[in-house]
């Protein structure tokens, strides 16, 4: 599967199928840092990911004085 | 993974409350955590007209929809910081979430306004731009809130943010910015009432909150805050979180709810021997003669230009 990870933009490819939380641990991301997205709908840590799926890894960390 | 209140399939787990939602229920819950923070600090009173300061990110936008939704009357304000195609984008984003709404977005540019950008007063202070950033938006932010006749300023400081800046503020015992570190300030001469509704609220929530609303916002980080402390602090409080969900909120309310009053006491028995006059130059109040604002924008202004870092490449 084709996985977009940003900050900065870049494109990976990762076999499935593979749950969420086992893609992020492959990636060395942390959870609270992240959100996991599928044709632009939300998936949860336990959702299966299948080879053809197209994914988004969203950090949502924004940082600097507001 | 099943919704907690429905059991329809769920979108998201919000480990903090040790809970899964659907999109129905996760977006109520965010409407009705800021609803209760809301109430909880006494924000706004039903009729008020708020101020919201918009970045183009996902929590300032955040914040305009779920108060939109509640009912409150709302105006944008967005800052051009002058921070090259980052700048260009974010507004983009402000501007088409108003244009949606039919929502009035008030904008000021820095350099348009007060001859300078964050870029060019970083390095003038030789200050982080962090903290330039922060001056000139408080500066902004107050002033426009007052010319326009708001009840308050809304921000969009989120759980995490302010975690970060309480952790910040302890490690250095920055009494003084404790004892400032409210949820609500309210307005006194020369400032307007400033609020924090989505404290909250996580800026995983915030973010998730965005994706299953379809608001677009600017996902790209800030070029110039790479590296700074906040950051550092935020990862560092995300690494006690993953083993121990709900340390963040624990850490902060308690904060709030045990701790404040008594740097509130503390500091306010110095801070009102500090007499506060208007800006020669503005009008705002100081301590001295020219605020912090006119003297950093005074430089800012004489100083050459300086081009904003561009985005980092895609690898």
């Amino acid at each position: 599967m084709k996985v977009l990870l940003r900050n900065p933009r870049r494109e990976l490819e990762v076999d499935g199928p593979i749950r969420v939380i086992a893609l992020l641990d492959r990636l060395d991301l942390n959870r609270e840092s992240v959100l996991v997205i599928r044709e632009d709908t939300l998936v949860p840590g336990d959702a299966l990911l299948e080879d053809h799926d197209q994914i988004e890894i969203r950090p949502v960390i924004s940082g600097g004085f507001r | 993974m099943k919704c907690r209140v429905c059991k329809a399939p769920a979108v998201i787990d919000v480990r903090r409350h040790n809970a899964n939602f659907c999109q129905p229920h996760f977006l109520k819950l965010c409407r009705d955590q800021v609803g209760k923070a809301i109430d909880q600090f006494a924000m706004l009173s039903p009729g008020e007209r708020v101020l919201v300061a918009v970045s183009g990110g996902k929590d300032s936008l955040a914040l305009w929809d779920v108060l939109l939704d509640l009912g409150y009357e709302t105006d944008g304000l967005y800052v051009g910081l002058g921070i090259g195609d980052y700048s260009e984008s974010s507004a983009d984003y402000a501007r088409a979430f108003a244009e949606d709404r039919d929502r009035r977005l008030v904008e000021v540019d820095l350099r348009e306004t007060h001859g300078y950008d964050i870029p060019t007063g970083a390095k003038s202070a030789r200050r982080a731009p962090c903290s330039v950033c922060g001056i000139s938006k408080r500066h902004v932010f107050d002033r426009a809130a007052l010319d326009g006749g708001y009840d308050a300023l809304a921000t969009g400081h989120n759980l995490d943010d302010e975690a970060a800046v309480l952790f910040g503020n302890v490690l250095r015992w920055e009494t003084e910015y404790l004892a400032r570190q409210q949820p609500v300030l309210p307005a006194r001469d020369g400032f307007p009432r400033k609020i924090k509704p989505l404290i909250r609220l996580g800026e995983r929530e915030t973010a998730a909150y965005c994706i299953l609303r379809g608001i677009d916002y600017e996902v790209e980080e800030c070029p110039m805050a790479a590296g700074n402390k906040h950051l550092g602090y935020k990862e560092a409080l995300n690494a006690v979180e993953t083993t121990s969900p709900g340390s963040k909120q624990q850490f902060y309310f308690g904060y709030l709810e045990r701790a404040a009053a008594l740097f509130t006491a503390c500091e306010g028995e110095s801070a009102d021997g500090i007499a506060l006059a208007p800006c020669a130059n503005c009008g705002a109040p100081t301590p001295g003669e020219v605020c912090a604002f006119c003297r950093l924008a005074e430089r800012a202004a004489r100083t050459q230009a300086v081009a904003a870092p561009v985005r980092k490449a895609a690898s």
